[in-house]
């Protein structure tokens, strides 16, 4: 199979954007190609050009975008084909599966409909023979109860079963090639491991060709035969992926290599006070109800948790989305209201109202996970990072305000001398740097860090847990990190508490957690983790 | 749904019940009363009318009077065209506007949202830009010049319409009003619409149908105009239940016997009677056309659900 002649190969591909600041050049020049049957992967991170590449072959630019260069097909050229030829191929000979499961599919036609769409397109069947050939695929990609989902629509769906139906819709015409854009990326672990598998299963059932786009390099290296490492829009370095892992002979891809978060946080000294604690924390949502429609449904968002958080210590709070894990961290903070004791320092502060929490707010902070949305786009950096202290040092002047905003910023590692710029010009590395400048600069002692690493590069990622563990060694800050990324729990957290439907079902030293998980829930979701960590170990 | 139907049809009444109210008490604030005109009738001629319409009673037992006459269905006696009921007046005037004002809104709908489809699908290209150029000078010439220019040209210059009048509602007496009153509409709605629309065909399923090599018809009209026709929806619902009920300079300018006269005529006029049922009527419009937005969402979109 390895010495066949290339089904697609894509020469000297070049993508440009028409932007207000001219044109940019998103992919410059690559050549890369696929073979029958076998599983590419294209690693690089966000902006190397790693998903216009393959955008541009199925024709899906963006409006503003234009391709060059050659996709050559089985002998015809994708570039150049009119849509009513490439409306042909894609979809049935070639398919694509997206990053985004929750937003891909059309929220306003049944999964049925959207999957017998395609299949009488490209094969003209019949309405029958359709629906039946739409509950073969659900089957084939084992959706519970598929004759009933059939009718369902994608909102009544979570997010792995959305991805399950979008690979139905990509593998309905029997493709030559699959190609999947960070088909995992927005799933939980758990999920992510059974999606990974699948994909893994059908390709020996059926022998399609998987191309994966992917920053993952755990990915990789279980699915792919080849890589191919692009950044900034070149192909810096392709080979086997055994032979890529063992001996990288680029410096960029040694950095992809060594960029997984490691080391280790030692746990506080012993007889390390207790700032921040809660006992029996509950915290309860009610769904619906209201004039004539009867008793609301009352959900249990947190169930009677009791944690305690020491001086200088970092507890992982871990646990699939809907866990809880959020709610707990925002509770904890008086952000959200519950019921049980939540005691900071020597107060009990379960009972404060808005006036009295105030001055405690400075010391009890949150960063949030989202750096494009959490930071005000209409104001500068050194705004936003001292806009809290009008509030808690209203006695500042204008001058040690910004003095203040120098110190911060040199504090994450920005050049203070952007601080009079405005968060568009900044990347997500960045705007998250700027998002813990805004927490530190009040000089807190205890920091709810909300997924901050998830949405960012995984060298990225590495810098911001460095730089969270030295400001932590710094000013003896405690820290609630919640996350569902276990490699970064790993090297944040010394201490973790695992949670499921709003209740801790295991929680413990990180390492004993990390080594002997106790219950299975834990295991599941260290699987993809753990997977990782023995990659690094061999590698 | 037939029962949120009901339960949303039950909260109408407190609302009704406070629009009254509030419009009863506001009217009677403003200086002045009905039989007050520069007519200059005679001290003793405007008492007795007053003391016939009740307006010496206290004013708490005028509004129980009223709200008990309302309930009853009755409108009451307008003040300023005595040999008419509030009742009558509408019972002539409504059904004028009413069909001015559907015919409006769906000229408007068809070819506003069309207009918007268009300039959507070739974005930032010379069809956009005529779109846009002409909604944004439809929706800023007013109404009261579109009107008189209709009239000139095409009732006097070319002789193809009337210049005025209902003509019993014959067909060429309705062209001039409606189109007057949708050329606006038309310039909101294609804007509405081309955003709308912008929006929907970047959403991430519209590339999925793309990479699924579904047609571009279906693409367009199937998967990307159905999301886009939400907001559209939510406008059309206050929009209806303005223009079903009527617009003064419309009205005026056409010499069209409807009801949208009467708001304004009956405020400056001080007839309490009939500016309490331009309220209620226009109210009630309002609600039901909200509700049957509320219900539309439903329809076009499966995530809601009202039980």
């Amino acid at each position: 199979m390895a010495d066949a002649a290339p089904i697609l190969s894509v020469k000297d591909l070049r993508v440009g954007f028409r932007t207000l600041d001219g044109r940019v050049d998103a992919v410059r020049g690559i050549n890369l190609n696929v073979k029958a049957g076998e599983t590419v992967a294209i690693v690089g991170e966000s902006g190397s050009g790693k998903s216009q590449t393959m955008m541009a072959a199925m024709g899906l630019l963006a409006s503003n975008g234009s391709a060059t260069g050659t996709v050559d097909y089985r002998g015809r050229n994708l570039l150049g084909l009119p849509k009513s030829e490439l409306n042909k191929i894609r979809g049935s000979k070639i398919s694509m599966i997206f990053q985004e499961p929750m937003t891909s599919l059309d929220p306003l036609y049944t999964i049925g409909s959207q999957l017998i769409e395609p299949i009488r397109r490209h094969r003209g069947l019949n309405a029958k023979d359709a629906h039946a050939e739409a509950l073969r695929l659900l089957e084939l990609v084992r959706i519970p109860e598929p004759r009933r989902r059939l009718r369902s629509y994608p909102y009544e769906m979570s997010g792995g079963q959305r991805q399950r139906v979008m690979i139905a819709m990509a593998l309905a015409n029997d493709p030559d090639i699959l190609i999947a854009d960070e088909p995992t990326t927005a799933l939980d672990v758990t999920v992510q491991a059974q999606i990974l598998k699948l994909l893994a299963d059908l390709q020996k059932k059926l022998g399609m060709a998987i191309v994966f786009i992917t920053h993952d390099l755990g990915i990789v290296r279980r699915l792919a035969d080849r890589v191919y490492v692009m950044r900034s829009g070149e192909v810096v370095e392709e080979g086997a992926t055994q032979a890529i892992f063992s001996t990288p002979k680029h410096d960029y891809t040694k950095m992809l290599l060594a960029a997984e978060p490691t080391g280790h946080k030692a746990p506080p000294p012993p007889g390390a006070p207790i700032v921040l604690e809660g006992r029996g924390v509950e915290v309860t949502f009610e769904i619906g109800g209201g004039f004539l429609a009867g008793d609301p449904m009352i959900l249990r968002a947190v169930d009677k948790i009791s944690v305690a958080l020491r001086q200088q210590q970092t507890i992982g709070i871990v646990g699939e989305s809907g866990s809880g894990k959020s709610t707990l961290g925002r509770a904890l903070l008086r952000l959200l209201p519950s019921t049980g004791v939540i005691r900071f320092g020597m107060k009990d502060i379960a009972k404060l109202d808005r006036e009295d929490m105030r001055p405690l707010r400075r010391e009890l902070q949150l960063v949030f996970q989202d750096p494009f949305g959490s930071l005000s786009p209409r104001m500068t950096v050194g705004q936003i990072v001292t806009e809290g202290l009008l509030v808690h040092e209203p006695g500042l002047s204008r001058a040690d305000r910004d003095r203040r905003a120098i110190e911060a910023l040199r504090e994450v590692g920005l050049d203070p001398a952007m601080r009079n710029r405005y968060p568009h010009e900044f990347s997500g590395g960045q705007r998250q740097r700027i998002a813990i400048a805004r927490a530190m600069i009040l000089k807190p002692r205890v920091v709810v860090l909300d997924e901050p690493t998830s949405a960012l590069d995984r060298s990225v990622q590495k810098q911001i847990v460095e730089l969270l563990r030295d400001l932590q060694q710094a000013h003896e800050l405690s820290y609630l990190f919640i996350s569902h990324d276990l490699s970064v729990v790993r090297a944040m957290a010394d201490y973790i508490i695992v949670m499921k439907e709003g209740r801790i079902v295991e929680q413990g030293e990180t390492e004993a957690i990390f080594d002997h998980p106790a219950e299975d829930y834990t295991r599941t979701l260290m699987a993809a983790a753990v997977d990782e960590t023995r990659f690094r170990a061999a590698g | 749904m037939l029962s949120y139907v009901i339960r949303r049809l039950l909260t109408a009444i407190p609302t009704l019940f406070v629009i009254v109210t509030l419009a009863f008490f506001l009217i009677r604030v403003a200086p002045g009363g009905p039989f007050n005109q520069e007519r200059g009738l005679s001290p003793e001629i405007r008492a007795n009318l007053e003391a016939q319409f009740g307006l010496n009673d206290p004013l708490w037992l005028q509004y129980f009077n009223y709200l008990k006459n309302l309930l009853r269905g009755n409108f009451g006696p307008s003040y300023n065209l005595p040999d008419f009921t509030v009742g009558e007046l509408f019972a002539n005037g409504l059904p004028i506007s009413i069909q001015l004002g559907a015919s409006a809104l769906v000229l408007a709908l068809l070819v506003g949202s069309t207009l918007g489809v268009i300039a959507a699908l070739y974005q930032n290209r010379a069809a956009d830009y005529a779109v846009i150029a002409t909604a944004t000078a439809g929706s800023t010439i007013p109404t009261f010049v579109i009107a008189p220019v209709i009239q000139l040209l095409f009732g006097l210059t070319w002789s193809l319409l009337p210049i005025g009048g209902w003509g019993d509602g014959a067909f060429v007496n309705k062209i001039g009003p409606v189109l007057t009153l949708a050329l606006p509409q038309i310039a909101i709605v294609a804007r509405l619409m081309r955003g709308s629309m912008i929006e929907s065909l970047r959403s991430h399923h519209i590339r999925t149908a793309r990479a699924l090599g579904l047609s571009e018809w279906s693409v367009v009209v199937h998967h990307a105009l159905r999301g886009a026709l939400l907001p559209i929806v939510s406008y059309a619902g206050p929009a209806a239940a303005a223009l079903l009920t009527g617009s003064i300079i419309v009205e005026t300018i056409f010499s069209i016997p409807g009801v949208g006269r009467y708001f304004v005529d009956a405020a400056l006029n001080r007839d309490y009677t009939l500016v309490m049922g331009t309220v209620v009527v226009i109210a009630i419009f309002t609600i039901v056309f909200n509700l049957i937005v509320d219900i539309l969402y439903a329809v076009v979109d499966p995530r809601v659900r009202y039980d």
